[in-house]
Order: C-alpha cells, then structure tokens, then sequence
C-alpha cells in the first residue's frame, strides 16, 4: 500500500493548486530575460511579445467554451466579472426597467451585487431553488416581468455542485430579450459549454478554479446580439473600454494554458473523478441517517455535499485533521449562520449544521479517498457517541417536537 | 481557526462523557441549546447525602470549543458543592480554555448547562 502524505486536499471547489505546465509558461512572462513587456506597448518587440501571448490565451479561453475570442474580457476574477456583467447590464438597460432576477443560492459575487443594485433603485426577486437545488424554470417563467432587464443564474453551484439548465433558461430569456448573465466560475473545465449554442449573453469565469493562478478571470460579452454593458473600472480604455487597467501577461497566459488544459483533458478527467466521487460516496452509503444534498445525477464528478446527521460540521472538521474539507456549519462562517445554499434547499438546521463538502480533483488519487473514508467513518462514529441528539434519535424521540432552550 | 491545546485535549480526550438516568432522585439534568444553534449540552450530575457532586457526565453536539467547554466543566464541578458550582462563570471557562471571541457563546452555554442541571436536581428534593 502506497503511503498518504496528509493533509490530504478534498477542497477543489475552494482552489485549485496551479498545474506545473500552468506555472512554467507564466514564467516566461515575468523576469527581465522574458516578455515581461506591456501588451499595450505598440513601439516595440517587448510590448509585441506580451500582446501575442495575450492574444493566444484569448484564443485558448475562447476555444474551450467556443467563442469568439473578440467576446473575452480580462477581469481579476470571477467575482470582478459578476460585478461588471450584473451591474453593467443593469446599468445599460434602465430604460427598459429596473428589475432583476436571480436565484437565492448563487454566490455572494452575485448576491450582494445584486444587494448593492437595490441600494441603487432596482428591484430584485430571488428564486428559490426546489429540493434538488435546481431552478424550476416555470419559477423563472412566472417572475419575468416587462421591466426586468437581467437574470443571472449561475451554471454549478459551488457548495452542492448541481449543474443549472442553462440552455432552457437561455431560450426563456432570449423570447422575452432580457440580458442573461452565468456565472461559470465552478463549472468551465468540468461541464462542455458551447456558447455558439447556448443564449448566454455573459458568462463569468475565473482561472484558479481550473488549475490556473489566483487573480485572474474574464467575462465572456456576446458580439452577436451585441449585448453592451457599463464599465465599471475607468482608465485606458482596455479591453474595448469595458475594462480598463494593464493587462497582467502573466495571469493572463497562465489562465490561458489551463483552460487549454482543461479542453483536452476534460472528458478523462471527469470519468476519474467521477469514479473516485462515486467510490467516496459508497464508502458512507451503509451509514445511518447519511444525506447528500442536491441533486446526484446533475452534478458536477468532483463533489460530494454530504450531512451526517447529529454531529455538528465543524467539530468533524477538526476531527479530520488529515483532510482539507469544508463545512456548512455555522460555527466555520463568521457569521454563525448555517449555510444559505443548503437552507435555501428546505433542509433543516441541524442538516445545515451537520454538511462536509468533499471536492476532488486532478490531483486526488484513489488511496486518499479510501483514507477520507475511512477517517470519516471514524470521526461520525466518535461524535455520535458523544452527541445527546443522536441518543434522542436511538430512543425514538422525533427532535422537532423538543421544545429547545434556543440561544 | 487555530484552537488552544487545551480544546484540543479535551476535543481529542473527552473526560467524563456518559449518562445517568435523569430520573434518579439524586441525579440532575440540565440540557440547553438548540439543534438549530448548532449546539447542544447535555450535563448531568450525581449529588451525594452531603450535598457533594459525586460524579458528573456530558454528552454535547457541537463545535469543538463546545465538546470541550462541556468536559472540562464535568472536571470541575466533581467533588464541589452545588453553592460553589452555581459561582462558576462563564468566563472561567473561556479563560481556561483561551477560546476567542467567536466562541464565547461555548462557554455560556456551559454555565447556562451546570445551572439547569442544579435546579433540576433541587426540584426533586
């Protein structure tokens, strides 16, 4: 049996470590024997050199979600590209109306965007999600308005992973001309995404998702409709005035390589991981009062939102000190609130409290799921022991009808 | 969050974690929070002829600075009278424990389980 090097990462959904090939070209773009130059120096071959490599990983970014690569706009990330895409549609269409939807378990990129519009004026309406996690589209349907301007609704959801119909949603929006924003940054390198097909008019993505750096993103801007937004960084006038700032060459080839990474290795990727997510997700099958939230079969291969009920998220955490994972309890937020995505699916607090999102990726192997199997399988056991719920559970007592001491 | 050593040992090696039967007329029960909170404490003593805490046990659901504010609580009140264990503080616990702000709420909840588990006990006198 191979040895595990722990801390094992399960975290995918949170980063991604850079792939080698990823760091090696970014490399070239950065130190004075390389293109260092500025891609908008015109004058001579160091700013040319920049411009080429910026250029190709336009192309590349472009191929992989099959744009035009005269429709990508370099941002800092995801949560930039949500920013300019929501607010500057909004901007844009206010003669049209001032109306907004989205849906209650985007990303805090989109929502509090979308908190800010309504500071500003607009009115924004906030989708409940079914059971599954996914958008009913007669949900959408009924809350289009004539004023509404935008939608927004993002492709995979981060903590669940389930994969929105973003096709159908595109169709809805296109027959009643409202500008329709997804939010790609958990999906692009692990769902196929044609944008030849799809009626997506904005579509935000990030690199350090898919193998790529931190602090580089884009926004896709449909030419045909030409779909125009408002800046919302001014200066140079870079990328056709919609985002103004020097290019970051390296970032930027960096993002480049990964999503043509990403092109090519996708399918075989998927089917590894989807064997290993499976396999993680057999190892708990047996267990008593074991939940997955969200829908399993719309759902992206790299992750597994689980609750164990009865034993708080947090304290599993820390019982799991060889694997990186994430929680939905309170007590890992600031804020001491349950996860809004998994509430927002109807389940109960204690589920919220109990959920451990396991993300794999390129670099999982099969020896460290049987190890976060196993030292989970442990830990819940451990808890439950000492958990007064799980007791109450044994005895046959139904917890909604306690009456709790809240505090 | 980084934890001090002492959640971690209490986190790692809980002491005294069990139950009695809360319907003993020497037993007292005290069971606070919510599972919407995110934690509950189960705390329970034994109270000798003497007025003694004789023995204490804890079953909690919760973080870790839960599961340990209740251990060591079960470590303290053993041997104590129930006049000396009502003066423990929430802060006591906190302060032993270095947990940060965020945490406090723990150790409350602690307090809060030792006081309910004292009047339980008192009302079956």
């Amino acid at each position: 049996m191979s040895t595990i090097i722990t801390p094992i990462y399960m975290d995918y959904s949170a980063t991604t470590p850079t792939d080698q090939r990823v760091a090696d070209k970014m490399a070239q773009y950065l130190t004075v024997d390389t293109a260092f130059g500025n891609p908008a120096s015109s004058s001579h071959t160091f700013g040319w050199d920049a411009d080429d490599a910026v250029k190709q990983a336009r192309q590349d970014v472009a191929d992989l979600i099959n744009a035009d690569s005269r429709e990508i706009v370099w941002t800092s990330g995801a949560t930039e590209s949500d920013n300019l895409a929501i607010k500057g549609a909004a901007h844009f269409n206010t003669r049209k109306g001032k109306h907004i939807i989205t849906m209650k378990t985007e990303h805090k990129a989109v929502l509090d965007t979308c908190r800010q519009l309504e500071r500003e004026g607009f009115e924004v309406t906030y989708l409940d999600p079914k059971d599954d996690g996914l958008l009913d589209i007669h949900v959408l349907k009924d809350a289009i308005r004539d004023d509404t301007t935008v939608v927004s609704i993002m492709h995979v959801n981060n903590e669940i992973g389930v994969i929105q119909d973003i096709a159908a949603i595109g169709e809805l929006c296109r027959e009643n001309k409202i500008v329709f924003h997804v939010d790609a940054a958990q999906s692009a390198g692990k769902v196929p995404i044609d944008l030849s097909e799809l009626k997506v008019d904005l579509m935000s993505f990030s690199a350090h998702k898919i193998y790529g750096p931190k602090g580089i993103g884009a926004l896709y801007v449909r030419r045909k409709p030409r779909i125009r937004i408002e800046a919302q960084m001014h200066g140079g006038g870079h990328e056709r005035g919609m985002r103004s700032g020097t290019l970051a060459t390296h970032q930027i080839v960096g993002m480049g390589e990964a999503f043509k990474i990403a092109k090519e290795e996708m399918a075989t990727e998927n089917d590894r991981l989807l064997m290993m997510r499976n396999h993680l997700y057999d190892g708990f099958k047996d267990m008593e009062e074991v939940y997955v939230n969200g829908d399993l079969e719309q759902r992206i291969a790299g992750n597994l939102n689980i609750s164990f009920n009865y034993v708080e998220g947090e304290s599993l955490m820390m019982s799991l000190k060889g694997i990186a994972v994430s929680s939905g309890s309170a007590c890992t937020s600031a804020s001491l609130e349950p996860s809004y995505v998994l509430r927002a699916l109807g389940r109960n607090d204690e589920l919220a409290h109990s959920s451990l999102r396991f993300t794999i990726g390129r670099f999982t192997t099969m020896e460290e799921v049987d190890y976060a199997i196993a030292q989970t399988r442990d830990a819940v056991e451990k808890l439950r022991d000492l958990s007064p719920l799980w007791d109450m559970f044994k005895d046959g007592i139904d917890l909604s009808t306690v009456e709790w001491a809240a505090h | 969050m980084a934890y001090s050593e002492k959640v971690i040992d209490h986190y790692e090696n809980p002491r005294n974690v069990g139950a009695m039967d809360k319907d003993a007329t020497d037993v007292g029960t005290g069971m606070v929070g919510a599972p919407a909170c995110g934690d509950v404490m189960k705390l329970q003593i034994k109270v000798g002829a003497d007025g003694i805490i004789e023995d204490a046990k804890f079953k909690t659901y919760g973080c870790g600075s839960a599961i340990a504010s209740s251990s060591l609580l079960t470590e303290w009140v053993k041997g104590k009278s129930l006049e000396e264990v009502k003066a423990i503080k929430n802060t006591d616990i906190a302060d032993e424990l270095e947990l940060p702000p965020v945490k406090v709420h723990c150790s409350v909840l602690a307090e809060d389980a030792i006081k309910a588990a004292v009047a339980d006990f008192q009302s079956k006198q």
